[in-house]
């Protein structure tokens, strides 16, 4: 049997829900928007994938 | 089937009271001289991660303030003034209040650590540290001058955005600091004059009474000299410029002029034209601070134009 009724207490609490659920997504924005901009300011970043990267050699084998 | 019962508390918690556990009217003027501190800065923060850092130091300013109400619940119940605050009115625990109030201390220096710099959290805890621990369980209670070590608490916020900004605590941001530290004992104490305050019923040593009102007629004086001294020489570092100098030296010439009149004053004068004068000095000093860190916000905006 589903309960359908609402107490008079659900109305007051929801304020209480709503408000936490806009600040978590609030946080999670911020933590997404912050984690772009620190990225970005890292400048050119290049990923591992198994291949040699000339740049990354030993100095003495760069030609003079 | 059985019976159900729901024991619902006699005032439940809306979000509203626990946004008021913050104290956001204080927050205002955390996040205004935050934000004037960053900006004035000779380092731009990206705007994003300014948006964030001024946020977290104003969550961190709410954290202090619901820690504070946690701790002052007792004395809140017997002022006026602070009776309909959600702790002492019954509609927040003290418990919450106090969880409320650790959990976003700690979630506001780690944060503000990972967006910014980990001196600007260092700052940023040892604020509320100090507004918490150091003023309200230890110095408010016990001495007159509980107004001026408050006051350094509301000082901090310029410097953590300074700080935040640039990474180091230079003299422009010290000198920012003494300009809201200086400030706060003229400005509470000419409040503490004409205000017949019920801080007596609480307990609670205001200077006015316990060394009397012309004592505290001389320290508002001696203060205010002080607070222009330093109010101009932070005209003359980099974080001043033409706007500031200009501002700083007629509002000082104007607040010394007012702390002189004070001082002149006694009660009978005083009580003649109902604190005229006390009046017109609390009024000014709100309008003091507000103009020093808009004027250094307009020397910022000039030099960012390229104006000066």
């Amino acid at each position: 049997m589903a309960i359908n009724a609402e107490h008079e207490l659900h109305g007051r609490r929801r304020s209480r829900n709503v408000g936490l659920g806009l600040v978590l997504v609030g946080f999670i924005a911020i933590v997404f928007g912050l984690t772009v901009v620190k990225v970005k300011q890292l400048g050119a970043v290049q990923g591992f994938d198994h291949v040699v990267r000339p740049e990354m050699l030993p100095g003495e084998e760069a030609p003079k | 089937m059985t019976d159900m019962t729901v024991q619902a508390p006699e005032h439940e918690a809306q979000f509203g009271d626990y946004f008021a556990l913050l104290k956001p009217r204080v927050m205002t003027l955390v996040v205004f001289t935050a934000f004037a501190g960053m900006l004035v800065a000779p380092v731009s923060l990206h705007p994003f991660v300014g948006f964030c850092a001024i946020l977290f130091i104003a969550v961190g300013g709410g954290a202090s303030g619901a820690l504070n109400m946690w701790w002052d619940a007792d004395i809140d119940a017997v002022m006026k003034r602070t009776r309909k605050r959600p702790v002492p009115s019954g509609r927040v625990t003290g418990s919450e209040a106090l969880a409320i109030g650790l959990a976003l201390s700690g979630f506001s220096v780690v944060m503000l650590g990972l967006a910014t710099n980990w001196l600007a959290a260092g700052l940023l805890a040892f604020t509320i540290f100090f507004y918490v621990v150091v003023y309200s369980m230890w110095l408010k209670r016990t001495t007159p001058q509980n107004i001026v070590i408050g006051g350094a608490a509301g000082a901090f916020p310029p410097m953590i955005g300074w700080v935040a900004a640039t990474g180091s605590i230079s003299l422009e941001s010290v000198l920012m600091f003494s300009l809201i530290f200086l400030w706060t004992p003229p400005h509470f104490w000419a409040l503490a004059l004409f205000m017949r305050s019920d801080y007596d019923d609480a307990g609670v040593p205001m200077l006015t009474v316990t060394h009397g009102r012309p004592a505290t007629r001389r320290h508002i004086l001696a203060y205010t000299i002080i607070l222009a001294a330093f109010a101009v020489w932070l005209g003359f570092t980099s974080a001043g410029g033409p706007v500031y100098l200009v501002a700083a030296i007629a509002l000082n010439a104007w607040f010394l002029k007012g702390a002189w009149d004070i001082f002149r004053r006694d009660e009978v004068m005083a009580e003649a034209d109902n604190y005229t004068t006390e009046k017109a000095f609390f009024k000014f000093s709100l309008l003091y601070l507000f103009i020093h860190f808009g004027a250094l916000l307009a020397d910022a905006a000039l030099r960012a134009g390229g104006l000066i």
